[in-house]
């Protein structure tokens, strides 16, 4: 059954120029409507090959949510092609759903009330699991996630990290080859998450499974994936290995100075531009490909430098810097004449 | 058959999710059976200067206390069932969850419901019942077979009173509160079903109209069924037929919210 499709091991989730266009009405007077068409998702392109491990990021609103229902079938793309293993998400959604995985971190798919166990057995009816297939991976999902002692307990009674580790135990009982997560990091302590990443890191080069992940905590990404795709307002503004990430956000790294006493913002021209002053301490930033030395050299001879200490850009700071960009490059609301 | 045995499933999770609250369900007891004992003497007062309202004598009249206590919880005839919950995962987009699985939505509620509504026949409406036919006079049936089919017709009933709620529930697709329409779900389960006077006992033209509404298949059709008051088989299709009319409707507007979600978002 699970080789029913004939898909290019090179492209297991296709996605060609998909679109999602909302209408969304807003009341602006008495009786009187205002149309609004939103673009959550404007023409994103991008494939996924078997056994990949992506990150996908962006900032509230820039259409995560809408491009990982679209891959699930329960939004239909406004305009484009999207076939995850082959299969038309909308058109084949219950097909589909035989597949994949999903986990919402902030949503639960377990029986809020009952045992743990209860809603795995719900699984193991609702996906038609054979009988020692799923009695195989509950044994296995149980022990890697350490779930024995929990799974008499009613979900009610979990801590978030616990149910997290449930709910992910659930998506993965009908052995889906691609799992979808959606923030399956949100809210746990570092404990939990790094239980969490590495039990994904294992799911993935152990079983081969295809994994797509959506956060907005970025060592989740640093930690997990070698490839990241970023998204922001309905657009991929960047798919690439993470360590291009940098280079693609024009990122700076930050010269800090300890001058000997409160002075006003240091004057080095073109080389540098001072960020924040606090006393007598200064953050400089200047391009990430430019050397420190020259820069150093100048403050050295100009100023009363006492200390100084250089800091590498984080991969949090190059995205902000990229959605900041954008932000203010465009708005993207596009007027809709029509009135219905 | 595969489904058969996901909804069983379902049903049962139904059934073993209220039967935790343990505390809830003796509360629900007592409560019950205290409302029953009001009813029951307001009926006497009533029934004792109005004998034979409605066709009842007073054992009838005590009866059908003791039966609409039984069924308040069973059949949720003032809500209190799942249709809270489906319109809570309406309103905070849960619902995408229920959407993405391989089941279909109705049944599975159904399923749940049915666990719900039998576990709540058992812990709830079978002690009131007894407890009003030890102390109290009561019309009760000694033929098994009466039995039989009443039961019948609370099965039907269960599944009349969940259409019901399942087109109340999925109101919330189109309201942005769902409050309102649980409101109106409370008035007219408590009026059209008989809970406060039995059906029979209202006024012309006004009782004939209410005996055709789907409400009455909730209360008044089971009670007139175990007391020999009506033909079972005319109850039954009386009650299937709107069981299966609510059903079918619940499936169109189910249908259209799908569609609405799945195009335009949650």
């Amino acid at each position: 059954m699970s080789e029913g499709a004939t898909v290019p091991e090179s492209a297991f989730i296709e996605v060609d120029r998909v679109e999602k266009v909302f209408d969304v009405r807003r009341r602006t007077g008495f009786l009187q409507r205002e149309l609004r068409r939103v673009r959550a998702v404007d023409a994103i392109s991008f494939t996924v090959a078997r056994g990949e491990m992506v990150g996908y990021i962006g900032p509230n609103g820039a259409g995560k949510s809408t491009t990982i229902k679209m891959l699930t079938g329960i939004l239909t793309p406004s305009g484009g092609r999207l076939r995850v293993a082959g299969i038309d998400p909308s058109r084949e959604r219950t097909r589909l759903a035989h597949r994949i995985g999903v986990v919402f971190g902030q949503r639960t798919t377990l029986w809020w009330d009952l045992p743990l166990i209860d809603s795995y057995r719900l699984m193991h009816r609702m996906y038609r699991i054979p009988d020692g297939r799923y009695r195989e991976n509950l044994d296995r999902l149980v022990e890697l996630l350490d779930l024995s002692a929990l799974l008499e307990v009613p979900v009610r009674q979990l801590s978030l990290g616990q149910r997290m580790r449930g709910d992910i135990a659930a998506a993965l009982l009908h052995d889906p080859e691609v799992l979808y997560l959606d923030e399956p990091t949100i809210g746990l302590d570092v404990v939990s998450k790094a239980r969490v990443r590495e039990f994904l890191r294992e799911l993935n080069t152990e079983r081969g499974t295809t994994v797509l992940l959506t956060t907005h905590d970025l060592q989740d990404i640093e930690q997990l994936c070698s490839r990241v795709m970023v998204i922001d307002h309905g657009r991929l503004v960047y798919d690439g290995a993470l360590a291009g990430l940098h280079e693609a956000g024009e990122s700076e790294r930050t010269l800090v100075v300890d001058l000997e006493r409160e002075l006003p913002p240091v004057e080095v021209g073109e080389a540098a531009r001072v960020v924040k002053v606090d006393g007598p301490r200064q953050w400089l930033a200047f391009p990430a490909s430019e050397s420190a030395a020259p820069l150093v050299a100048r403050i050295a001879a100009e100023y009363p430098l006492v200390d100084l200490s250089v800091r590498e850009p984080d991969i949090e700071a190059v995205i902000a810097r990229m959605y900041q960009d954008r932000e203010t490059a465009r708005e993207t609301v596009v007027q809709a004449p029509g009135n219905s | 058959m595969g489904s058969a045995r996901l909804y069983a499933t379902v049903a049962a999770g139904g059934f073993r999710r209220y039967a935790t609250y343990r505390v809830a369900t003796a509360a629900g007891v007592f409560t019950n059976t205290v409302f029953g004992l009001i009813l029951v003497y307001t009926y006497l007062a009533l029934w004792d200067e109005r004998p034979h309202l409605g066709g009842y004598d007073q054992a009838q009249a005590v009866t059908y206390v003791w039966l609409g206590q039984a069924l308040f919880a069973t059949l949720a005839i003032q809500g209190g069932g799942f249709e809270t919950e489906l319109m809570e995962r309406i309103r905070t987009g849960e619902v995408a969850i229920d959407l993405y699985r391989p089941a279909d939505l109705q049944a599975w509620w159904l399923a749940g419901d049915l666990g719900r509504a039998l576990f709540q026949l058992l812990g709830r409406g079978v002690l009131p019942f007894v407890f009003g036919a030890l102390f109290f006079p009561t019309a009760l049936p000694h033929d098994p077979v009466i039995w039989a089919a009443f039961a019948v017709t609370i099965g039907l009933a269960m599944v009349v009173s969940f259409g019901i709620r399942f087109l109340v529930a999925l109101s919330g697709f189109w309201l942005m509160d769902g409050t309102g329409a649980v409101q109106v779900l409370m008035v007219t389960g408590m009026f059209f079903s008989g809970m406060a006077l039995p059906l029979n006992a209202f006024p012309q033209p006004l009782g004939d109209i209410v005996t055709l509404l789907p409400w009455s298949a909730l209360l008044q059709m089971p009670a007139d069924v175990l007391m020999g008051r009506t033909d079972p088989l005319f109850a039954f299709v009386f009650q299937a037929g709107w069981a299966v009319v609510l059903l079918a409707v619940g499936r169109l507007v189910q249908g259209a919210a799908t569609r609405r979600v799945v195009v335009q978002g949650g």
